[in-house]
């Protein structure tokens, strides 16, 4: 098998993980964003585990080491992502700005007022937190 | 490594090559999907195909024993915990059309500059380059198993300890505390 099949499909789901991250409003959507783009991590790192004829696997054990962690990062992530819900009513990404200057904010809150319909919940607990 | 003569062309495509280009088209549509798609279960559900397709490219990649924890650890429990969050959040089970950030317009323009990038640099870098997968052998169950427990034993109780913490750490943040103190 060519080599460049396996990187070009890992480059190919790497890339539609960075949109997902970028484009997804939904803490939970981000979480599998994240997981397609670790799985085109290890797409490669078994790829060139072969392509190396590695007789001690390093690849092959690096992978699982990566899908261990990955599912040790969504434990502790959706964990983390239950407890945004639960202070802020939310998991809209866009409208979780505390962490924002005051400018910043002023922004935002004119933003989530032109949007109320969009994000009814998450704009009246950002009116609470205020 | 030093195959670049000896490599067949990209004209005689052998049965590994289709089974590994189907996969991937099977992985590349279904990832596109879930980043796409409108519904937040059908996102979940769609990230159970890309997945399965891609532990069956690790399959035809010779890593059978990866293969099956890919079946196992993400397919039976981090999508099994994916859909937890989303029932948890009470997320809009419904079709809703406020899933994508007013960025996926920029968020789109990155990511194919990204893939393209990616793509056209491993294309040119490895254009030569063959997996002799003939050659291959030692990679079944067994010799992954006396590469973990004779070479890697160390980073594997690490592991074992990073997911003990990972697991407090869960339990800690997801405790209600609002009875206790």
């Amino acid at each position: 098998m060519h080599l460049v099949y396996p990187t070009v499909l890992a480059a190919l789901l790497f890339a539609i993980g960075v949109y997902g991250v970028l484009a997804r409003r939904n803490a939970v959507l981000v979480l599998m964003s994240i997981e397609i783009m670790l799985n085109a991590v290890n797409i490669n790192l078994i790829a060139f585990n072969a392509w190396l004829q590695d007789t001690l696997l390093a690849g092959q054990i690096f992978g699982l080491f990566v899908i261990a962690v990955a599912a040790a990062e969504v434990g502790v992530g959706l964990a983390i992502v239950l407890l945004i819900y639960r202070t802020n009513e939310t998991v809209d990404i866009d409208s979780l700005t505390e962490l924002g200057d005051a400018q910043g904010a002023q922004r935002d809150a004119q933003l989530a007022q032109r949007g109320v319909d969009r994000s009814a919940a998450g704009a009246g607990a950002e009116a609470q937190v205020r | 490594m030093t195959l670049a003569q000896a490599a067949p062309g990209y004209a005689d495509v052998t049965a590994q090559e289709v089974i590994f280009l189907l996969l991937g088209l099977v992985a590349v549509a279904s990832a596109v999907l879930v980043v796409t798609t409108k519904n937040v279960v059908h996102a979940a559900l769609w990230l159970v195909v890309t997945l399965a397709a891609v532990a069956g490219s690790y399959l035809m990649l010779t890593a059978e024993f990866l293969a099956w924890v890919q079946v196992l650890i993400y397919i039976g429990s981090v999508v099994v915990l994916l859909l937890f969050g989303i029932m948890l959040t009470k997320a809009p089970i419904g079709g809703t059309a406020g899933l994508d950030g007013e960025n996926r317009v920029a968020a789109g323009i990155v990511a194919t500059a990204l893939g393209g990038t990616l793509a056209t640099l491993m294309i040119d870098a490895f254009r030569h380059a063959y997996i002799d997968l003939d050659d291959f052998t030692a990679s079944g169950a067994e010799e992954t198993g006396s590469a973990i427990f004779q070479h890697y034993v160390l980073p594997f109780e690490v592991v074992s300890v990073l997911l003990l913490a990972a697991l407090i750490g869960s339990i800690v943040l997801s405790r209600n505390d609002e009875g206790g103190r």
